[in-house]
């Protein structure tokens, strides 16, 4: 009697791992641009009214939400162009391994330079 | 005889089934392809307009301290900027309304939940994109109301 499925090829490690990242940074950024289009949107209530709403972004809670989305940026941005490297360059599923480790160094990289930037100019002294 | 093995169902007699597909098919033509290829090219764009989008908003200059309605009026007084902004609008909203609509396909297994949850995806998306391509086009850095200027607005000297 047949009981439960069988595993499919694509389970565990690296592979599996980077489409869990890719999959929830992509719905963590989705979300942001909802609100992030809202929030721009109200430059044309009114001046008064955009300021307000941006002024309350500028405190040291909103600098870390922002660094950590940028981090989910960094990630789905670099991360993707693994996958498409891995879909057109005829060696790109064999390697797609030692490219997800590029990845996380460009990201560390990348998001090193911008935490270091953007959090002494939001939390440092203006 | 030799036997061959279905795929991924391991041994024959393990007990085993593959993974059975029992969603009714659709006749959407190549839409799946078009949406594949989409991502890909629409992601190339989109990390060079991003990258660019959060440098010039977050790393020159001041940085955040620099944004308020005077930042924005600056920027949409140049079409270069609207006209980066507008592409990243609709193409970070296609791409990110896609790749939720796979999500949605993925883990939403009854048929009623999957189509309703699609039809809120895309009025979202519909009201997000007309939205801000509308301030992007009828922005005004002056703003009037009565014949009054509003407070905060970037009007020149008269």
């Amino acid at each position: 009697m047949p009981t439960k499925p069988a595993g499919t090829l694509y389970r565990g490690r690296e592979g599996m791992w980077s489409w869990v990242g890719h999959r929830i940074t992509g719905v963590v950024i989705f979300f942001f641009l909802l609100v992030h289009v809202l929030d721009t949107s109200l430059v044309r209530v009114s001046p008064e009214a955009y300021t307000a709403v941006i002024g309350a972004y500028k405190n040291p809670l909103m600098a870390l939400g922002e660094t950590g989305l940028v981090a989910a940026i960094i990630f789905h941005a670099f991360n993707g162009l693994r996958v498409i490297a891995i879909d057109f360059w005829k060696k790109g599923a064999k390697y797609q391994r030692q490219m997800l480790w590029i990845v996380l160094a460009l990201w560390l990289v990348t998001f090193a330079g911008f935490a270091i930037r953007h959090l002494s100019l939001a939390l440092g002294g203006h | 005889m030799t036997t061959i093995e279905t795929p991924r169902s391991g041994k024959i007699g393990s007990g085993k089934v593959a993974p059975k597909y029992n969603r009714s098919g659709s006749s959407r033509g190549n839409f799946e392809m078009i949406a594949w290829l989409f991502m890909r090219l629409s992601g190339i764009v989109l990390v060079v307009l991003i990258f660019g989008h959060l440098f010039v908003n977050l790393l020159v200059g001041e940085g955040i301290h620099a944004i308020d309605f005077g930042f924005v009026a600056g920027k949409w007084a140049d079409p270069f900027w609207q006209f980066w902004d507008l592409a990243m609008l609709w193409l970070a909203m296609l791409h990110g309304t896609n790749g939720v609509r796979t999500i949605i396909n993925d883990y939403a297994e009854k048929d009623s939940t999957r189509f309703w949850l699609k039809m809120v995806l895309y009025a979202a998306t519909l009201v997000i994109i007309i939205l801000g391509t509308l301030v992007i086009f009828t922005f005004n850095p002056c703003p009037v109301v009565d014949g009054v200027q509003l407070p905060g607005g970037f009007c020149p000297a008269p």
